[in-house]
């Protein structure tokens, strides 16, 4: 059967709505020659900040029941290396929508970041990761204050035309409020969630699996509160939101959209299977036949 | 490339130590030093395990009990299957390898080594291996060695096989004059045949993985030249590449 599984981004198009998320595929081109890249309807590229950075000590994983943390501390070689090599070679072999993920330890560095990745012709969309603590504030992440989260927002917004996506951290007493920040301060769409904040103890060695202690929990166990989220977010803005957390299945694909995300990133299920959403895209079709829907688009917000 | 295995034989090789060998109906294209990454029914990520053998229509791992997934692992019997990401990590570098290579194994790093000492073999060098045990009870893969024709030395920490103390301590029962080594253990013990040997050689690294291919970045260590991925970008390495 032939189904339209196009959706559309703030005047972007995608082939489908199955995106990898920040932080689980690399910067695409790890994965050229595990499948066809084409597939994708988009790649949300890892977290990038101004300067390179090494991350945090080892180990940086640590398992759970269906699902892991992680705390890998945004290593990455830099804006200028990602916009200069890591996007031209993946333009090379996709023609998808390519999203840059954005992070910053400063509204300053957040801005000089995104004014970069402006100016990168291969890049559609420009995703602002807020979770990362701000230096200049005590160390609180920008995405925990509606204020911090807006300022971010607001001066991203000054130095780019291209459609800004602020990704939300779920650890906040209350998304909506801060989605509406961002919406409020001009943000083009949201992702959302970004991980929860967890942790687990080695009980032979009395200390944390995690070097850092702390990390990043995702992974099946936490869809349905990423997909509460969603749903809550996506009936209180205007702007379209990407739905990411704890997303495995076709089936999962469509429950976003139901709850009204306008495309879907998969992300830890692509560590235990490089192959996730590709098996995701060939399932789409059947799913939709079985649900009578024509296209994906008319599942967005069905909920 | 995602393969899906039959287990032939699953049974314990030595004390928490399991051998498994799988079948997959052809033989795999995998070489000394690179691993698999295995899937279990129940847990969130993959186990990699290092390839101790290559038959021709499929791998012999052996692997250590260490917790609840190699606990399920071992549980699994002959005609089940097992779902295997192969071909991961760089392997050994054996074009480099000279003459004669010693090859050093520690607990279960024996197990590449034995796959590497078979490569090597049949390549036409010379090859003598040292292994390093806790104690008998742990020794692993000695008959399968001497099925090559070559004779371990063994030490053991308690001393209840071989020489007393760390696989170094068994270098003496071996003759000099190697151009290059390999190794595979626990960190400290690697460290210490780096050390010792005056020589060029490669070492096996390992760290808690996520992916096993080299997107995730959950193993990166830092190394002389800068952040590198165990899994993608090792696990093996030069000696002078590594900060211990």
């Amino acid at each position: 059967m032939v189904k339209d599984l196009s959706v559309r981004l703030c005047g972007v198009e995608l082939r489908n709505p199955v995106i990898p998320a920040s932080g689980t595929f690399g910067f695409g081109t790890e994965l050229e020659g595990a499948f066809d890249l084409n597939l994708l309807g988009g790649i949300s590229l890892k977290g990038t900040t101004e300067k390179a950075r090494y991350g945090n000590p080892t180990p940086r994983i640590a398992e759970c029941p269906s699902g892991m943390i992680n705390s890998v501390g945004l290593q990455n070689p830099g804006i200028d290396v990602l916009v200069e090599e890591k996007v031209p070679a993946l333009r090379k072999i996709y023609s998808g929508a390519v999203i840059a993920n954005i992070s910053g330890f400063s509204v300053g560095e957040y801005a000089r970041c995104c004014a970069k990745a402006d100016a990168c012709g291969g890049i559609d969309i420009i995703e602002v990761n807020i979770s990362c603590p701000n230096v200049h504030d005590g160390g609180m992440a920008f995405g925990t204050s509606a204020k911090a989260a807006a300022e971010v927002t607001a001066a991203v917004k000054e130095v780019t035309r291209k459609p800004v996506f602020v990704k939300l951290s779920p650890n906040v007493t209350d998304i909506v409020e801060i989605a509406k920040a961002c919406e409020g301060a001009g943000a083009d769409g949201l992702t959302l969630v970004n991980t929860f904040l967890g942790m687990r103890i080695d009980i032979q060695r009395r200390r944390p699996v995690i070097a850092a202690g702390m990390g990043g929990f995702s992974g099946r166990a936490v869809f349905p509160i990423a997909l509460r989220m969603v749903w809550q977010v996506a009936h209180a803005c205007r702007i379209p939101v990407m739905g990411c957390g704890g997303v495995a299945s076709a089936e999962d694909v469509v429950e976003m959209m139901m709850a009204g995300a306008a495309a879907v990133q998969v992300g830890a299920e692509n560590i235990r299977n490089p192959w996730a959403c590709p098996e995701i895209v060939e399932a789409l079709p059947g799913l939709l036949d079985r649900l009578g829907a024509a296209s994906a688009r008319e599942l967005i917000g069905a909920v | 490339m995602k393969t899906l295995f039959t287990i032939k034989d699953n049974r314990e090789a030595a004390r928490q130590t399991w051998r498994i060998e799988l079948d997959c109906g052809f033989r795999p294209g995998m070489h000394a030093g690179q691993f698999v990454d295995v899937a279990l029914d129940g847990f969130f990520l993959r186990r990699p395990i290092s390839v101790c053998d290559i038959t021709d229509s499929g791998l012999v791992l052996y692997y250590k009990v260490v917790g609840a997934g190699t606990a399920a692992m071992s549980s699994m019997k002959a005609g089940e299957k097992l779902e295997l990401l192969t071909d991961l990590g760089n392997g050994f570098d054996t074009a480099v390898c000279g003459k004669s290579a010693l090859l050093v194994g520690g607990g279960l790093g024996a197990a590449p080594m034995h796959l590497l000492c078979r490569e090597l073999l049949a390549a036409g060098r010379k090859v003598r291996v040292a292994l390093g045990f806790n104690s008998a009870d742990e020794v692993v893969l000695l008959d399968s060695f001497r099925a090559m024709g070559v004779e371990p030395a063994v030490a053991t920490l308690d001393g209840s096989m071989g020489t007393r103390g760390f696989v170094t301590d068994a270098f003496g029962s071996l003759p000099g004059g190697f151009d290059r080594f390999y190794c595979c253990g626990p960190l400290p013990m690697m460290k210490a045949v780096c050390e010792a040997l005056d020589i060029p050689g490669q070492a096996s690294l390992e760290e808690r993985m996520g992916c096993g291919a080299g997107f995730c970045y959950g193993c990166s260590k830092l190394m002389k030249g800068g952040a590198r991925r165990i899994c993608k970008d090792g696990p093996v390495f030069d000696k002078e590449e590594i900060i211990w």
